[in-house]
């Protein structure tokens, strides 16, 4: 635009005063089954929150993800269609899904609806029966689900990634083959539900307008009863990352390679990991970070870069990824490498630190001003054996870590070197020019 | 337990609503809940207004809006935004074009300027607009062009049902388009559709309205005064006859099928159309829906299926003409004939029996469910009533929408049900084609 007059440059405004950190009020009881329950209370909307983490690690892989899919499928009194009308009458809805770590059950209905919600999450907890016709239906609807999964770029590069992570560990391989699926018989499934679906060591979280004493004794009357004998499992801890030579996956024609790198990163309690959270912010962590700036807003490479430390029950890492034209695919990676090893090898800036230490402090209030965001939140801590207050102290952590800390971590968690890298893409066009970067090793893809 | 019906409970988010001299308007709804803000400014401006030849102008002009402005460097709004705790994005929609940030309620002040700032002019150089060209031609091509069902059923359906550009048109854009736009166009869109009178300024959250009120005043008073354009009618009659076209993806390894019925206007007729809001959930919401029930568990012809209204699943946030679409995914091999068959026998029964006993009343529990939770989050208050004060004058209708979704009834959803009939569909469907 030609504007014939340049007006002065207005100032920014500066930001009021910090609003301090505050809890919202919450209740905690262990059952005497050995349900531990949590109760949060946000009554901003008349609704309930429920997540129930039951420790699944271990477990079978094609057995927990069709028992994860027919959990709600019948009991000995009611069929799948019966049990979700039931629940929908007061507004309610639960599902379950599976990861290497937990079998989850989440929903949300009316908070006038909470007692009736749990009464048939206990029934299916203790009565699911895995009827012959259900399970039959459900295993061919997830083999076609993940039919279309293996379709998709990101999920192919992302267990391609899995595997060059983790190697032997049972987090290597995450979804089922198809014919695994179509060999699971309803007769495992109950096997599987009383050895492993049992109270010991799980947890309920309720959030929403809810009294927190109140709302457990209301779970206290509907899961008392829920009990199994089953065992608990601990997973090894995950094997240290093995850096070598670049995995590259081929998938002819695609238009965009999926670029993919596995970097070291320590669990939430760990004393560099706030100043590792800021390093990541700095490095790719938000928009506003070296990479993004770089490699979409000034080369337009990408269109949604994001990299993210992933914390796991048995061990933490760090995640790059981004989708690039494949006639970038080379100069991108390029770009990658030198942002990491940059940070990895100079101290960042104040000001940009400062910068990322507002946004981690910032998102923290974000990430609590919603029912389900407070579920999400205070479930993934208690699944990994944290409470809200923690919340309290890795804010109080973020804000004193120094630009030194920062730049240690950044030294030893982000240095390309101790990295995997893993790209999808057209091996035809994009293997000479990753061949420069790095050691190339292919492999056809899978799945 | 008998089947008691559920009292639908309300939101009472208070709303304040006034103009700027310049035309801006503008809607406060203050809640202190939690000490966050949600700051969104609404163009009424979107893909059905972008001229012929410029497929994906809206939504490219949507990027360059984040390119610096008057008083702002490149990537100065990212950073100002992050840099105070914040997160931000905008979108594209076909009546709209939306602009927010959701932020710790000391930066109010701060999002008002950025958002001012950009009201008055964006900074549209030859190389920012280049870069987001590159930017979004890889948007394209990940959520498009490199994936199985890229654009289905949101790109494809509309040139089967419609046949004015506007509305038949790929609101993402063709590459040919995007490499041909210049920044003249851009100044010309801007001056056109980005006029404060065309805008609508929302804030929700920790705020004191007295206060907010005077900081809007400080900040967007001295935007230039400039009308809202005269939005043209998109209206098309509707379908006569049965269309139906199909076409083949080399990545997708299952079939899937998406049909879609005009509906009554949103906006002018929203005592019609409500009902049909409704009726998508009773056919598809969960595992005790008509069609879920039927397709996926009974007859097994579908491996899933889902129900709504509006191209991109805008129910309230769009103006006519708009559809109801039913989207199905078959296993390997399924017969979309039969699923569509199967269709029309369940709408039919559903037009002559009415619901079951309870299945509306637990319908319209979860919908008031899903409606109050997408309110508990700051932004989706400040969006939902920045666009209702848009389209409607109404930014108040977010309260009562619980309430009205529960006083539809029986009849109006076998009346609804009854208009869904073959002869006024459009459908497209998507078949696996690739050696893959």
């Amino acid at each position: 635009m030609t504007a014939t007059t340049t007006p002065a440059p207005r100032t920014l405004p500066p930001l009021g005063p910090t609003r301090r950190l505050k809890l919202p009020p919450q209740a905690e009881r262990t059952l005497t089954n050995g349900l531990t329950v949590i109760a949060v209370r946000r009554p901003a909307v008349p609704l309930v929150e429920v997540r129930l983490w039951v420790p699944f690690g271990g477990a079978h892989l094609a057995r927990g993800a069709v028992l994860s899919q027919t959990l709600l499928s019948g009991t000995a009194t009611r069929s799948t269609i019966e049990i979700a009308a039931e629940l929908q009458k007061v507004g309610g809805g639960l599902s379950a899904g599976l990861d290497p770590d937990r079998l989850m059950v989440s929903g949300a209905g009316l908070v006038t609806g909470l007692d009736r919600i749990l009464e048939l999450l206990a029934e299916v907890l203790t009565g699911a029966a895995y009827p012959v016709d259900e399970v039959a239906t459900e295993r061919d609807r997830l083999i076609d689900h993940i039919q279309v999964a293996q379709s998709q770029p990101a999920h192919l590069a992302r267990a391609a990634l899995l595997k060059r992570m983790y190697g032997k560990h049972p987090y290597a391989v995450q979804t089922p083959e198809p014919e695994q699926i179509r060999a699971v018989r309803p007769a495992a499934l109950r096997r599987l539900h009383a050895e492993r679906v049992h109270p010991a060591g799980a947890v309920l979280v309720l959030v929403g307008d809810i009294r927190p004493e109140k709302a457990l004794d209301s779970a206290e009357q509907a899961l008392g009863g829920w009990n199994g004998a089953g065992r608990a499992v601990t997973l090894p801890p995950e094997p240290p990352l093995e850096p070598g030579p670049l995995l590259l996956v081929d998938r002819p024609g695609s238009v965009q390679s999926s670029l993919r790198i596995a970097l070291p990163a320590v669990p939430r309690t760990h004393p560099d990991h706030a100043a590792l959270q800021l390093a990541n912010l700095v490095f790719g962590g938000y928009f506003s970070s070296r990479w993004v700036e770089n490699i979409r807003e000034d080369k337009g490479y990408t269109y949604g870069p994001h990299s993210m430390i992933e914390h796991s029950v048995a061990g933490s890492k760090l995640v790059v990824a981004a989708e690039v034209a494949t006639e970038v695919t080379g100069p991108a990676l390029l770009e990658t490498y030198y942002e990491l090893g940059r940070l990895a090898s100079l101290p960042p800036e104040e000001e940009e630190l400062e910068q990322a230490r507002q946004y981690a402090l910032g998102t923290l209030q974000l990430g609590m001003s919603t029912q389900a965001g407070l579920a999400a939140l205070t479930t993934a801590y208690a699944g990994n054996g944290l409470r809200l207050d923690f919340l309290a102290e890795h804010a109080a952590r973020l804000a004193r870590a120094t630009r030194d800390e920062v730049a240690a971590a950044a030294a030893r968690y982000l240095a390309p070197a101790r990295g995997v890298t893993v790209v999808l893409g057209d091996a035809d066009r994009v293997a000479d020019p990753l061949s420069v970067l790095a050691e190339v090793r292919s492999e056809p893809v899978s799945g | 337990m008998a089947a008691r019906r559920s009292r639908i409970p309300a939101t009472k988010y208070p709303v304040e609503r006034f103009t700027l001299d310049n035309g801006l308007r503008v809607v406060l709804t203050p809640d202190r809940s939690a000490p966050v803000i949600g700051v969104a400014v609404v163009y009424d401006v979107g893909i059905r207004s972008e001229p012929e030849g410029r497929t994906g102008f809206a939504h490219l002009f949507e990027h360059l809006m984040f390119q610096g402005s008057e008083s702002l460097e490149k990537l100065a709004h990212f950073r100002h935004v992050q840099g105070a705790g914040g997160t931000f994005n905008g979108s594209t929609h076909l009546d709209y074009t939306d602009y927010f940030e959701t932020l710790p309620s000391n930066a109010l002040e701060r999002a008002l300027f950025l958002e001012a700032d950009r009201m008055r002019g964006p900074r549209l150089t030859e190389e920012n607009l280049r870069n987001q060209v590159d930017v979004v031609k890889e948007e394209i091509r990940v959520n498009v062009l490199n994936r199985p069902y890229g654009g289905f059923p949101w790109l494809k359906l509309p040139p089967v049902m419609f046949d004015t550009f506007a509305n038949a048109h790929d609101g993402y854009g063709s590459f040919v388009d995007l490499e041909s736009a210049t920044t003249d166009e851009a100044a010309d869109f801007f001056r056109r559709y980005y006029a404060c009178g065309n805008a609508v300024l929302a804030v929700s959250g920790d705020i004191d309205v007295a206060e907010a009120t005077e900081l809007i005043n400080r900040h967007f008073g001295d935007v230039e005064a400039r009308p809202a354009p005269v939005r043209p009618s998109f209206a098309e009659p509707d379908l006569t006859a049965e269309r139906r076209e199909s076409y083949v993806d080399p990545l997708v390894p299952l079939p899937a099928v998406a049909s879609a019925w005009r509906v009554p206007d949103p906006v002018t007729d929203f005592a019609n159309y409500l009902p049909y809001v409704v009726l998508a959930e009773v056919l598809t919401d969960g595992d005790a829906s008509r069609l879920v029930e039927r397709l996926a568990h009974r007859d097994r012809t579908v491996t899933s299926i889902g129900g709504y209204l509006g191209f991109m699943g805008d129910p309230f946030d769009v103006r006519d003409p708009t559809a109801l679409l039913l989207q199905a995914h078959l296993p390997p091999g399924g017969d979309v004939d039969k699923v569509l068959r199967t269709i029309d026998e369940e709408l039919d029964r559903l037009a002559t029996d009415g619901p079951g006993e309870g299945e509306l009343a637990r319908t319209q529990a979860r919908m008031a469910t899903h409606l109050l939770r997408d309110t508990d989050a700051v932004l989706g208050r400040a969006l939902n009533m920045a666009v209702l004060e848009q389209q409607r004058g109404e930014p108040g209708l977010l309260n009562e929408l619980p309430r009205l979704v529960g006083e539809v009834t029986e009849e109006q959803i076998r009346s609804a049900a009854a208009t869904l009939r073959p002869e006024r569909r459009a459908s497209v469907q998507v078949m696996p084609g690739g050696a893959r």
